[in-house]
């Protein structure tokens, strides 16, 4: 074949090229031209085709997530904000905290295992690229219905890919979330947050800088996986026919991801990394168009030079390859002997590859003929940019009028159905325990872990002798998210806030992974508008600004798009961890209080979804306000040792909240329903800015003086109980009385019933 | 006292294991698997991880690095050793221990806070406890089943080198329900559960694990 240098591109301008298959659109092609002045080459065109695919230029959310920056809160913990590998918080004590959530759905539906195992590894080397050191990963997932066939295949796959991949790394799983809803059938969600910490003044930056500094790749060789992953997986729909798409998703190796970090972090202890980027999307394309836009304006790289698993890829392909467990750094010539030696000590694999220059041009070269040479600012940050048109959908009013009346959706009453509802929920797909899968992740790694799931929030400890510590949670209730995107971001964001504030911690930041289906659908288009709007303008309500995140579009089958899945994680500061406060009950003759108002609100909740099959009307109210006093009087609660135990109010309400702060610890509880309340909404009602919280008696007083001081709601609803000779139950005063044993039972019982019982278990 | 730390490509629970001997009231020595000096230290810990990836058999590669060739031969004149998860499977795999470590029979990784009973406490690692005493401490691995022909487990049962045995519930199919077994001397000691993970209840579930650590230095001590 002949290779087609930029000389050769001069002469033939009019030679046909396969930008359409490449996933360009003609106007795009046209646009590429006009940078260059010429036809691009075909090592250009590859280039320009993953640069400018949706994954990787966010050419549709652009004009919208300008509204996170906009509408930023004032605030002094952002350190690094949007823009970079990942945003960087100042937690205190001279330490920053990196963190990020990136989707990797459409692998893991073609290849479960290998497609989330790369997803953990892709954000781990994000969190690397910052400086910090990766502490912990966690994960929200999707799937379809529990029993679906497809479910069987994808799930498990896609959680022994996560555990096999951070376990050999030896980071702690602290959390995440398991749902599951038909929408997701074809669809499933795989996102993947990591965490690093580092000195405040260790923060590295991905600019290219210095003309005359040497770039280096180092880490795996590059092979012939995931070539073109980025824009053939992240970018199209699936559908029934067409070829299969198994030979784009890449192959991860672990060990080598962790001795890409160790090497990594003793490189930056040696002070011989000017800037340093990892490589995933898009690989080498990305790595040196960002790298040089980023920094002095140019870069030359010898192309033949990078080491090669299959010496038979082309070098479109090679610029292509995503190929996992690669890094790319600038390195002052004088520091590259100290650098390989670094790299030796851990058998990681490093060549030079070229140099920076200050031409405005990324040069690349292959065995001495130019076959790239573009403003590497059109590849990586002016690509297309499109304002799509966007359309509430016509069946959007419908479906708010069609609330979950009691005239619509009969109700239980009488204790026998509502003991019922509360064990059927407990055992349903999204209210079960979760144990199936995060027992398959090691939590304990590294030593730091304070608390971590099934709590509200994960706990990681950053300082030994401090007690420093963030915690973290992702939520999403797509449900509310259909009804109203708006509200359902907010309500996102609410929860995940609650939790983080739950175990004690102040919310400092927030990051996003914004899950939606086609952007080309109007109608799709309006609900991540909406979403984006709710999640800016709630940031700024709350005070609390988004560091980053991550888009991912096309997760549709046909016609019929996800649930809109805009997964908020958010991340808080404990002073010291050892205040941190947990879910479970503990300790008989605590009091519990209900926090926070309880509504009528039942449109889109796990009640609705589980007996009745139901989603419409509009979701619980949002009001920000409430959340954040709330917050204040759960950490200050925590910080001053009035309360023992925490647990937020979100799916199920207060039965299943009741229900996990039970089975936690096996404790039981005696509770009276409020009287002003009709007993079926005070259990399963889904109204936000609720907490239950266990109050030693000694600190009953001082605890309700301060909800009163704030007029926050708060009433008395129980006491922890250790049962008596009958063993512990949850009694629910004059209704029913289920004992904690048999809670657990149906809890557990659900994802090994659908997944499989471990022989030994 | 000094109790040596190695790091293998791909240990991850070194710092744990060094983090646990300062718990216990010692000091902890890095030691690098590619160097056969050991530092002159008291005892050596081989901790969890993934040596060399495990991608050959868990533990096979790790048994020929430099570091193992002064390990071995420093056991067997008495040197306690603990072998920790991945530690464990090379100790089996250098022979310093008998028996192997394979797929749990649920053929998943499996993380939980599990129950076991010391069964021995004779031994260097396990003298802080009482015989018989229940302790939790977490598990986490997917290679933890043990497995050993018939005469070697008659022996380890007749000779009390069966060190700590699941209790309620044998989480991966191990014979005997044994998690951990000693050298017939009871210096060296090979663990599938993390008692360095079980070292305060801030960051496990509980203290039970640090009695491995006081074990061997009070056994040092009295050497």
């Amino acid at each position: 074949m002949t290779l087609d240098t930029v000389a050769r591109a001069r002469l033939t301008p009019d030679e046909p090229q396969p930008w359409a298959d490449l996933g360009l659109k003609a106007d795009e092609y046209e646009r590429i031209r006009e940078h260059l002045g010429r036809r691009p080459t075909s090592c250009e065109l590859a280039m320009y085709s993953v640069m400018w695919s949706e994954h990787c230029s966010y050419k549709s959310s652009k004009v919208h997530l300008r509204q996170f920056g906009e509408k930023q809160p004032p605030t002094d913990a952002l350190l690094v904000g949007i823009g970079e590998n990942a945003g960087v918080v100042d937690v205190g004590q001279g330490y920053a905290v990196t963190f990020k959530v990136e989707s990797h759905n459409h692998p893991s539906y073609v290849e479960p295992h290998q497609g989330a195992a790369t997803g953990v590894g892709g954000i781990v080397r994000d969190i690397l690229a910052m400086g910090a050191r990766p502490v912990a990963v966690m994960d929200p997932l999707r799937f379809g219905p529990l029993d679906a066939p497809d479910t069987a295949r994808v799930l498990p796959g896609v959680v022994a890919g996560i555990g096999g991949y951070g376990n050999c790394l030896g980071l702690p799983n602290v959390g995440g979330e398991v749902v599951f809803d038909p929408s997701y059938a074809g669809n499933p969600l795989v996102n993947a947050l990591c965490v690093g910490v580092m000195r405040r003044e260790d923060i590295q930056r991905s600019g290219a800088t210095g003309v005359g500094n040497l770039v280096v790749l180092y880490g795996a060789k590059t092979g012939g996986d995931g070539i073109g992953g980025v824009s053939v997986l992240a970018s199209e729909t699936f559908t029934d026919s067409g070829p299969t798409k198994r030979p784009s998703v890449q192959v991860g190796d672990p060990f080598m991801e962790k001795l890409l970090i160790e090497c990594t972090l003793e490189l930056y202890a040696a002070g011989v990394v000017v800037a340093i980027q990892d490589l995933g999307g898009a690989g080498l394309s990305c790595a040196t168009s960002e790298m040089a836009s980023g920094g002095t304006g140019g870069m030359r790289v010898e192309l033949d030079r990078v080491p090669l698993r299959d010496p038979t890829l082309a070098p479109e392909e090679i610029l292509m390859s995503e190929s996992q467990e690669r890094m790319m750094a600038v390195v002052e010539p004088a520091r590259v002997d100290a650098f390989m030696a670094v790299c030796a000590k851990w058998d990681v694999l490093a060549t030079v590859l070229g140099e920076v220059t200050d031409s405005g041009r990324l040069v690349v070269s292959w065995h001495g003929e130019t076959v790239v040479d573009v403003p590497p600012r059109t590849v990586a940050h002016e690509g297309p940019v499109y304002r799509r048109p966007l359309a509430r959908p016509s069946g959007q009013d419908s479906l708010q009028a069609d609330e979950p009346s009691p005239a619509r959706l009969p109700r239980p009453s009488g204790a026998d159905e509502l003991r019922q509802t509360l064990l059927r929920l407990a055992a349903s797909p999204n209210l079960a325990s979760k144990a199936w899968v995060t027992d398959q992740y090691d939590r304990y790694v590294l030593g730091n872990t304070v608390l971590a799931q099934p709590e509200d929030a994960g706990v990681v400890r950053l300082d030994e002798q401090t007690g420093l510590g963030v915690a973290l949670a992702t939520d999403c209730n797509g449900r509310f998210a259909r009804l109203d995107p708006y509200q359902g971001a907010r309500l996102a964001l609410a929860e995940a806030y609650r939790n983080v504030a739950t175990v004690g911690a102040r919310p400092l930041a927030v990051t996003n992974c914004l899950n939606f289906g086609s952007p080309e659908d109007p109608a799709v288009m309006w609900q991540f508008a909406e979403a984006v709007r709710g999640l800016a303008d709630g940031c700024l309500e709350l005070g609390v600004p988004v560091t980053g995140g991550n888009v991912s579009f096309y997760n549709q089958t046909g016609d019929s798009a996800i649930l809109p899945t805009p997964v908020v994680g958010v991340l808080g500061v404990l002073d010291d961890v050892a205040r941190r406060t947990s879910q479970g009950f503990t300790t008989p003759g605590q009091m519990i209080y209900l926090l926070g108002q309880t509504l009528d609100e039942l449109a889109g909740s796990e009640w609705a979804h589980v007996v009745h099959g139901h989603l419409g009307g509009r979701p619980p109210r949002c009001d920000l306000d409430l959340e954040r006093q709330l917050a204040e009087i759960l950490v200050n609660a925590s910080r001053d040792g009035l309360i023992d135990a925490a647990h937020d109010l979100s799916d199920g309400g207060l039965a299943q909240a009741l229900v996990e702060a039970c089975v936690r610890h096996g404790v039981g509880a005696r509770v009276w329903l409020p009287d002003d309340l009709d007993p079926f909404v005070a259990l399963f009602s889904e109204s936000a800015a609720r907490a239950i919280v266990a109050v030693p008696r000694s600190e009953e007083v001082r605890f309700t003086d301060m909800c009163t001081a704030r007029r926050f709601a708060h009433v008395r609803v129980g006491v922890v109980d250790d049962g008596g000779p009958d063993g512990p139950a949850l009694d629910v005063a004059g209704l029913f009385s289920i004992p904690v044993a048999e809670l657990r039972r149906e809890r557990e019982r659900t994802l090994p019933a659908a997944l499989g019982v471990a022989p030994g278990a | 006292m000094r109790v040596g730390v190695v790091t293998f490509p791909g240990s991850l629970d070194d710092g744990d294991a060094a983090r646990a001997v300062r718990h216990a009231g010692g000091e902890p020595v890095a030691l690098w698997h590619g160097e056969d000096d050991l530092r002159g230290v008291d005892a050596v810990i081989l901790p969890g991880g993934f040596s060399y990836g495990d991608y050959l058999r868990c533990g096979a590669i790790a048994r020929f690095a430099p570091v193992m060739r002064s390990v071995v031969d420093r056991a067997r004149a008495g040197l306690p050793v603990l072998g920790i998860c991945n530690g464990f499977q090379i100790l089996c795999e250098a022979h310093l221990l008998p028996g192997a470590l394979i797929r749990n029979d649920a053929r998943t990784f499996v993380c939980r806070d599990q129950a076991l009973r010391v069964e021995t406490t004779t031994t260097a690692w396990t003298s802080s406890y009482q015989p018989g005493q229940r302790i939790v401490v977490p598990l986490k691995s997917g290679e933890g089943g043990y497995v050993a022909d018939g005469a070697t487990l008659d022996r380890l049962e007749g000779e009390g080198r069966v060190v700590v045995r699941y209790l309620e519930g044998n989480p991966n199919g191990s014979m005997h329900d044994i998690a951990g077994v000693a050298s017939e001397d009871g210096r060296v000691v090979g663990l599938m559960p993390h008692p360095e993970h079980a070292i305060e209840p801030l960051t496990g579930p509980g203290g039970d694990g640090l009695g491995f650590f006081t074990s061997v230095l009070a056994s040092v001590a009295t050497v």
